[in-house]
């Protein structure tokens, strides 16, 4: 307990030092670009991926357990719709992209620690907590609503796909399931819910990495450590936000 | 010139650092030597306040170092260059790119006032023509070599070396330390060097600290190394076979 208690107060203090002005604008402008392509870019494939066959089994799901002739055909892309863009597209694919993103970002920071690098940035007057870390948390809270986006776009394709072909509803009643009852409220949601997510993941993972103390062994341990944190606090964040935007 | 006023560190309540005094001039190598664990990074690390020390002063010419806040450390390093143990170059950047960092950071040169300055500082470390590499497809003679490069970048005042010719083979070794030794006598800046390097030590050891479990040992110069009459200081010069013979 003493142990979180003391990690929080460091944590704190690493943000606030992340989030110190800048030594020079048009450096860290460039390296916002750098890292939404490094982290954010990279990871499209496999988002598409993930999302093209969860729409596929969900839309499934949804046929085969709504089989009542009360209810209308569309109903089954309208609840599939809502679990992608309520949940799985910004919180599932987050808890996906803490795994991915989280360790690279960690293992890459821990790295930079064990081999002095952030000394040597320290010695040459550089804070190295804003320069390596700002641009990644920017670039992330960037990137990741963009991605979620694209997954709900991909799973609704993938659960299109699998409903025309496997022949569980025709094409027009997916489609008028997909537009029934909008509410673009709850896209603005999710994207809240992405922004903050995205957040976690890169200044946890970062916070890992930046106090990695040892040798390759440590490296590792903190990217564990990194991933299993941004994912608690990701579901504890995800119920808050659902709890004060929706509850 | 660097004056150390009674610096005394612990870590956890064990004693690394006593009481150590000692002044280092500029325009000569002066030299930090002891076994592995005498408390040599913690040394210089100390000087460059990457390490508080617990009791003492560093005095950098007429400024005291040690009450300044680490902002204000920071801004001030911005005078100094470091050679980590391992070199310390940026994986991501190429060497061009690792040299010129400061630069982009600190100075408002154009890009071919940068370019020139690179080369200049690549040509002085004998190391022409490598701009576009990376760290990992250099030798390790070659990456200390930048380092070197990187740390002269904005003409420090003044330059620490830890261990700059560890784990190169003893003919490189020697071009290093000559190396290091030049660029100080040229440029008149105030050079701290750790060592365990006999070798080293006779060749440029103009001024020498000896650290023997943490405390100040011995201090003197590389002609009088050898006749010096202490015990724990003979331990250490004569624990090679080859300088046995040489007594
Ligand atoms: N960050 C640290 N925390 C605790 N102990 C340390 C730390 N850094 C160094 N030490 C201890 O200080 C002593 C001196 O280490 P060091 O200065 O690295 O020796 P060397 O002369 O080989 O450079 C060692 O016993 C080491 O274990
Ligand atoms: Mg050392």
């Amino acid at each position: 307990m003493m142990r979180l208690f003391q990690n929080l107060g460091r944590y704190l203090i690493f943000i606030r030092r992340v989030f110190s002005r800048p030594e020079k604008h048009s450096l860290y402008f460039r390296q916002v670009f750098r890292e939404i392509d490094k982290l954010g870019v990279s990871s499209l494939g496999i988002v598409a991926i993930i999302s093209f066959f969860i729409g596929m089994v969900v839309i499934i799901h949804m046929t085969t357990s709504i089989s009542n002739p009360l209810i209308p055909a569309y109903y089954n892309s309208f609840t599939t719709r809502d679990v992608l863009v309520l949940e799985f597209s910004s919180s599932v694919l987050c808890l996906i992209l803490a795994g991915k993103v989280g360790s690279n970002i960690s293992s890459e920071i821990g790295t930079m620690r064990i081999t002095e690098q952030i000394d040597a940035l320290e010695t040459m007057g550089i804070n190295s907590a804003s320069y390596l870390v700002q641009p990644k948390i920017i670039g992330m809270m960037l990137i990741i609503p963009v991605l979620v986006i694209i997954s709900i776009f991909i799973g609704l394709l993938g659960g299109w796909f699998i409903a025309v072909v496997g022949n569980m509803m025709t094409s027009a009643d997916y489609l008028q399931g997909i537009r029934f009852d909008f509410h673009p409220y709850k896209v603005f949601y999710t994207l809240i819910k992405s922004v903050v997510f995205a957040f976690i993941i890169t200044s946890v993972s970062a916070y890992h990495g930046y106090y990695t103390q040892g040798g390759a062994l440590e490296v590792g341990r903190s990217s564990t450590l990194a991933v299993v944190w941004s994912m608690i606090l990701i579901l504890i964040s995800n119920y808050l936000v659902t709890q004060i935007m929706i509850g | 010139m660097i004056r150390v006023d009674n610096i005394s560190k612990t870590f956890d309540g064990k004693a690394v650092l006593t009481d150590i005094s000692a002044t280092f001039d500029e325009g000569r190598a002066n030299l930090i030597i002891g076994r592995s664990g005498s408390g040599k990074t913690v040394l210089l690390k100390c000087l460059i306040g990457m390490f508080e020390p617990d009791s003492g002063d560093v005095w950098y010419d007429a400024n005291r170092f040690t009450e300044l806040d680490s902002d204000q450390q920071r801004t001030f390093r911005q005078q100094m260059g470091v050679v980590f143990q391992g070199g310390a170059l940026f994986d991501s950047l190429t060497v061009e790119q690792n040299v010129r960092l400061p630069m982009d950071f600190f100075t408002s040169w154009n890009r071919n006032e940068k370019k020139d300055r690179v080369n200049f500082c690549l040509e002085k470390v004998t190391l022409p023509g490598v701009n576009r590499l990376f760290p990992a497809e250099l030798s390790g003679g070659m990456k200390k070599r930048v380092a070197i490069a990187r740390a002269i970048a904005l003409n420090p005042r003044y330059l620490f070396c830890d261990e700059p010719n560890s784990g190169l083979d003893p003919q490189t070794a020697i071009v290093i330390d000559k190396l290091i030794r030049e660029i100080t006598v040229d440029f008149n800046i105030t050079t701290v060097i750790n060592t365990h390097d006999m070798n080293s030590v006779m060749e440029i050891g103009d001024h020498i600290l000896f650290l023997s479990d943490g405390a100040k040992c011995w201090e003197g110069s590389n002609n009088e190394i050898l006749t010096s009459g202490n015990k724990v200081l003979n331990d250490f010069v004569f624990a090679s076979e080859l300088m046995k013979r040489f007594k």
